[in-house]
C-alpha cells in the first residue's frame, strides 16, 4: 500500500458490536460521518452470544411488581462489591429502560408478558401465578442472579443476536460506513489527543490509517488472555484495551476483575446461560446433591456470578465433582423445566447441548464448569465515556471500565450497557466531534502506520529456532486460569508474574513458520500476542497487588474485603517502550450508598476507617490527578443522593 | 454413553481446498491432511489444530464457535454446514472441505458474506420501517406474546450462507434475494411494527429476484443450521404476495 491510504472521518468507531454501533447510531444521526471497523461482519460480533436478557427495572410482571430504578441501583452496586462508580450505576439504571424501549422499536421481539395463568420454577418449587391482564403484552421479566426482582428483559434464550441484528439494522439504514475484517492495531495519537488508528485489513495484509476527530474504543473484552479456558469468542483478544495501553497515556480499570461464569459447558466452554437458573435449573454435585442450597439458603443457584463460581470451585476441591479426562465438573439440571419451556424460553441452550454433546437436556444431566466469561475491567473512561488522560479518545461497553460494574458484574447487566452506554457516549462523541477540527498532521497518521508496518516486517524477517506464537498462546492461558482465576493467592500470582515475564520474553524470539502474502492467519495472531500477554501482565500484577478479596477478585490469602484500604479502583499504564508497567489507585467515585452486605456471601470485611463524608470530600479531585478529564456535566451530579434508603 | 464418550480413535483424513488470491503463486488445489480423532472433535477443533501444527497458513473463519455467531459456513463432504458444529464422530473418516460458493473467496475456506448479507439488507430495507419517531418518555407498544415467538422464529436466522450455497438460483442470479433474504423479509412482513404497505412488500418480493424466483427445490429447509422453516417462509411469501395482487385487481 502507499502513503494514500490514509482515510478521514468525523467519527472511528472501533468495534461493530452493540455498544460500537449503538454510538456510532448517535454520532451519524447528529450528522457526522462515521467509520465503524470491525473484525467480522457486525452481525457476528460477540454481542450476539449473549443470551438470557438484559436487566432494565420496567416491573411488568408479578414478580417483578414493585420494581424501580433504585432497585435495580442496589442490586448493582452490592453486585459490583462496591467497586463501581455509584453515579455510572445510576446513570445505567435510569437509562436502561429507555434504551430497552428503544430496541423494541427498531425491532427487537422481546417476550411479552402472557396474561392470566402461568407456571414457573422459583427456587426448587413450581409455582403458578396469574399475570394481570391489563400488562398483556407488555415486555416480559426473567429472573437472574444478584437482583431482587425479576428484572431480565429477554428475547427467548437469544437476546443478544436479536438485539444486535436491530441495532445492525439501524446502521444500514443510517448508511453507516462499515469496514469488516479490518483490526485497529495502533492509535494516532500526541500524547494527549487521539486522531484515529491505523488498522490492517484482515483480507489482504495491507496497513491503512484513519484519521478522525473523536475515536471510540468497543471492541469488548479480552477473554482469550485466558487462552481456552473461556466461553468468549476467538475474536475477544482484547485489543482495544492494548492499543490504549501501549499510548503509556490512557490507564486501563480493575484488570485483575475478571468474571468467571458457573455454567459453562464441560469441557468446550460453550456458555450456558444464567437464565437457565433464573428458570429454575439446579446446580448438582456428583451425588446429585444441589450444593448451593447448604451454600447460600437465601439465592441459592442465583447468587452472584463471584459466589456462585466459588461455591462450585470448592465443591470440586472437595472431592464432589464428577471426575472426567479433561478435569472434573458439575451438574446442571433442567429437567424438571419439561420440554416445552426448554426448546421455547430456552431454545438456545437446547441445541447447544445437543448440537455440542449430544445430551438432550430434557432428559439428560448437562456437564458444566466455572469459566472466564466477563472482563470488568478495560479503558478507563469518565461518565461521558471519554478516556483518561486522551482527548478525543472514547469506549463504551466490555472494552471500557466506566465502571458500574466494579468487581462483580450482574448477568444481564453487560448487555443493557452496550446500548445504554452507546447512546450517551455516542452523544459526548458526536458533541465533541462537532466542537473539534481535524487539526492534524497527516506525517503523524503515516508514521503510526509506518510503524505498524514496521512491526509485521519484523515478524516476517525474523528466523531461527525460536517458539511458535501458538504455543506461547497456550502456556499463556494455562498460566492465567490456574494462577489467576477464581480462587488467588500470592504465591500463585507471583508465580503467574514471574511466567508472564518470561512468555514476553519468548514472544520477542518467536518465528513464524508462514510467510504467505496476504493477511496470512499466523502473523495475524503473532501481531496481537505481545499484546494479550501485556493485557495478561497487568491482570496478574493488579492481581497481586491487591491484598484483598472483592467481587470476582478472591485472595485465599486475603480473604476479607478490605474497605479501609482497597475501596478504590486500579489503574495502570504501560507505554509500549516502558519496562514496566505503573500502577495507581483511585477512588471509586462518591459514595452514596455506604459499604455493607452484599445480602449474600460473606458477611466480614474490614470496615472503612473514614467516615463517608471524608472519602467524599476530594474523590473527584484524586480521580483528575489520576488523568480523569471533565464531563460534560460535573462528577456527581447524577446522583440521587439517599434515594436508596426508602429501600431497604 | 453419549456419541463423544466412545474411545475408539480413527485416523481422519482431511481434503482441503485451497487458493490464496493474494499470492501469485498459488493456484486452487486440494491439500490432505491427518488426525486422529479425539472425543467431542468438531471442525472448529480439528481444523486449528492443522493450522497449529501443521499449516500454519491455512485461512478459515470461526468466531463464537457456538453456532450463534454464522461465521464458520463452509462444504463438508458436499454439504453447507457450519464447522462449529459438525462433530467428526458424525462424519466418515475422509472429509472434504470447500469454501461455500457464491460468496467471494478470501482464502481456502474463508468467503466473504458480510458483504453479500449487507447488500441484501440495503436492497430489501430490512430495517424497521417505523410509522414514528421514538418516544423514549413512552411505555412500549404491546405486543402479543405468540405473535413476538414468531417473528422470533424468523430473528433466528444467524445468516451463516449455508442456504444461500445450497440454493440452486442464488448460484446462478447474483441479485436473488435467496432463502436467507426472503426469510429476513417474512420476519419484518409479519411485525406490525413495520409500517409498509401490502403494494411496497409487493414491490420488493414479487419479482424473480424474489420469492417468483425460487424453483422449491428447498434444499435451503434442509441445509438450514438453525432448522429455521424456510418451507413454511416461502408458503407465507408466496400466499400475502398472491393477496396482495388479488386485492390489488379488485380496485
Amino acid at each position: 500500500m502507499t502513503a494514500s491510504a490514509v482515510q478521514f472521518t468525523d467519527v472511528l468507531v472501533i468495534g461493530g458490536g452493540l455498544a460500537g454501533e449503538r454510538c456510532a447510531i448517535e454520532a451519524a444521526a447528529a450528522g457526522h460521518d462515521v467509520l465503524i471497523l470491525s473484525l467480522v461482519p457486525p452481525r457476528r460480533s460477540h454481542s450476539c452470544a449473549a443470551q438470557g436478557g438484559m436487566q432494565a427495572a420496567l416491573g411488568n410482571c408479578v414478580m417483578a411488581e414493585g420494581d424501580n430504578t433504585t432497585l435495580h441501583y442496589l442490586d448493582t452496586v452490592r453486585g459490583s462489591d462496591w467497586g463501581a462508580d455509584q453515579e455510572v450505576a445510576r446513570i445505567f439504571v435510569e437509562e436502561a429502560p429507555v434504551a430497552v424501549r428503544e430496541l423494541a422499536h427498531f425491532g427487537v421481539p422481546w417476550t411479552r408478558v402472557r396474561g392470566g395463568h402461568n407456571s414457573y420454577f422459583i427456587r426448587g418449587k413450581r409455582v403458578e401465578i396469574d399475570e394481570r391482564l391489563e400488562n398483556d403484552g407488555l415486555i416480559m421479566h426473567r429472573d437472574f442472579g444478584g437482583t431482587a426482582k425479576w428484572r431480565a428483559c429477554y428475547a427467548a434464550a437469544g437476546t443478544g443476536h436479536a438485539a444486535l441484528y436491530a441495532v445492525d439494522s439501524e446502521v444500514v439504514r443510517l448508511g453507516i460506513t462499515v469496514r469488516d475484517r479490518a483490526e485497529a492495531v495502533e492509535l494516532i495519537h500526541d500524547g494527549g489527543r487521539c486522531w484515529g488508528a491505523v488498522a490492517r485489513c484482515l483480507r489482504t495484509g495491507g496497513h491503512f490509517a484513519v484519521v478522525a476527530k473523536a475515536t471510540v474504543i468497543a471492541t469488548g473484552g479480552y477473554g482469550r488472555i485466558y487462552g481456552k479456558y473461556t466461553t468468549n469468542a476467538t475474536i475477544n483478544e482484547g485489543m482495544g484495551a492494548a492499543i490504549a495501553l501501549n499510548t503509556g497515556s490512557v490507564p486501563l480499570g480493575n484488570m485483575e476483575a475478571v468474571q468467571f461464569h458457573p455454567t459453562a459447558l464441560a469441557p468446550s466452554n460453550i456458555l450456558i446461560t444464567e437464565g437457565a437458573r433464573g428458570d429454575g435449573a439446579y446446580l448438582l454435585d456428583k451425588n446429585l446433591h444441589r450444593f448451593m442450597v447448604d451454600a447460600e439458603p437465601e439465592k441459592q443457584e442465583l447468587a452472584s456470578r463471584d459466589v456462585v463460581s466459588r461455591h462450585m470451585k470448592q465443591c470440586m476441591r472437595d472431592g464432589n465433582g464428577v471426575d472426567t479426562p479433561y478435569g472434573p465438573h458439575l451438574w446442571l439440571d433442567l429437567r424438571h423445566l419439561g420440554e416445552q419451556h426448554l426448546i421455547t424460553k430456552l431454545r438456545e441452550v437446547f441445541e447447544i447441548c445437543r448440537d455440542f454433546e449430544g445430551l438432550n437436556p430434557v432428559t439428560d444431566l448437562i456437564p458444566v464448569q466455572p469459566t472466564q466469561h466477563y472482563s470488568m475491567g478495560g479503558v478507563r473512561v469518565n461518565k461521558d465515556g471519554q478516556a483518561y488522560g486522551m482527548n478525543g479518545l472514547f469506549a463504551a461497553g466490555e472494552a471500557s471500565c466506566w465502571d458500574m460494574h466494579g468487581f462483580n458484574r450482574l448477568g444481564g447487566n453487560s448487555l443493557a450497557e452496550t446500548v445504554v452506554a452507546g447512546r450517551l457516549v455516542g452523544r459526548a462523541v458526536a458533541d465533541y466531534a462537532a466542537a473539534t477540527s481535524l487539526d492534524v498532521h497527516t506525517s503523524l497518521a503515516l508514521g503510526t502506520k509506518h510503524a505498524a508496518e514496521q512491526r509485521a516486517g519484523d515478524w516476517l524477517n525474523r528466523s531461527g529456532s525460536g517458539p511458535d506464537v501458538y504455543s506461547i498462546r497456550d502456556a499463556m492461558g494455562e498460566t492465567m486460569m490456574s494462577k489467576v482465576g477464581i480462587f488467588r493467592t500470592g504465591d500463585e500470582l507471583t508465580e503467574a508474574v514471574d511466567e508472564l515475564t518470561a512468555l514476553l520474553i519468548d514472544c520477542d524470539r518467536a518465528v513464524l513458520r508462514s510467510k504467505v502474502p496476504g493477511m496470512n492467519p499466523e502473523l495475524s495472531f503473532a501481531l496481537r500476542l505481545k499484546n494479550m500477554l501485556r493485557l495478561a501482565f497487568v491482570t496478574a500484577k493488579g492481581a497481586q497487588l491487591r491484598t484483598e478479596s472483592r467481587g470476582a477478585h478472591y485472595r485465599s490469602d486475603y480473604p476479607l474485603r478490605n474497605d479501609a484500604e482497597w475501596l478504590n479502583r486500579t489503574l495502570v499504564r504501560w507505554a509500549a517502550d516502558a519496562a514496566e508497567p505503573e500502577f495507581g489507585y483511585e477512588p471509586v467515585g462518591e459514595i452514596d450508598l455506604p459499604p455493607g452486605h452484599r445480602g449474600y456471601g460473606s458477611d466480614e470485611r474490614i470496615e472503612m476507617y473514614e467516615p463517608v463524608e471524608q472519602y467524599n470530600s476530594d474523590a473527584y479531585e484524586r480521580q483528575a490527578e489520576h488523568g480523569r478529564l471533565a464531563s460534560s456535566e460535573a462528577p456527581g451530579s447524577r446522583i440521587l443522593w439517599g434515594a436508596w434508603r426508602e429501600h431497604v | 454413553m453419549t456419541r463423544n464418550e466412545s474411545t475408539a480413535s480413527r485416523r481422519l483424513r482431511f481434503e482441503i481446498f485451497r487458493y490464496n488470491p493474494e499470492d501469485s503463486d498459488s493456484k486452487p488445489h486440494m491439500q490432505t491432511f491427518e488426525l486422529d480423532e479425539a472425543p467431542y472433535m468438531s471442525l472448529y477443533i480439528a481444523l486449528n489444530q492443522i493450522r497449529e501444527t501443521q499449516d500454519p497458513s491455512l485461512q478459515f473463519d470461526f468466531a463464537c464457535r457456538s453456532a450463534i455467531c454464522g461465521s464458520c459456513g463452509m462444504m463438508v463432504n458436499g454439504r453447507p454446514a457450519l464447522g462449529c458444529r459438525t462433530l467428526t464422530t458424525d462424519l466418515p473418516a475422509v472429509i472434504r472441505l470447500h469454501p461455500l460458493p457464491v460468496f467471494k473467496l478470501i482464502g481456502d475456506l474463508s468467503v466473504d458474506t458480510g458483504t453479500w448479507f449487507r447488500q441484501m439488507v440495503e436492497k430489501s430495507e430490512a430495517w424497521m420501517h417505523a410509522e414514528q419517531a421514538f418516544d423514549p418518555a413512552a411505555s412500549e407498544e404491546r405486543m402479543d406474546d405468540k405473535l413476538a415467538q414468531a417473528i422470533y422464529e424468523g430473528e433466528r436466522c444467524i445468516e451463516c450462507g449455508c442456504c444461500v450455497a445450497s440454493c440452486g438460483v442464488a448460484n446462478l442470479n447474483a441479485d436473488f434475494a435467496g432463502p436467507a433474504g426472503l426469510n429476513r423479509i417474512a420476519r419484518f412482513m409479519m411485525d406490525p411494527r413495520d409500517s409498509r404497505s401490502d403494494a411496497e412488500w409487493f414491490e420488493i418480493v414479487s419479482s424473480a429476484d424474489g420469492i417468483f424466483g425460487c424453483l422449491g427445490m428447498m434444499a435451503c429447509h434442509d441445509v438450514c443450521p438453525k432448522e429455521l422453516p424456510l418451507l413454511e417462509v416461502h408458503a407465507y411469501l408466496r400466499r400475502k404476495v398472491l393477496a396482495s395482487a388479488l386485492a390489488d385487481g379488485g380496485n
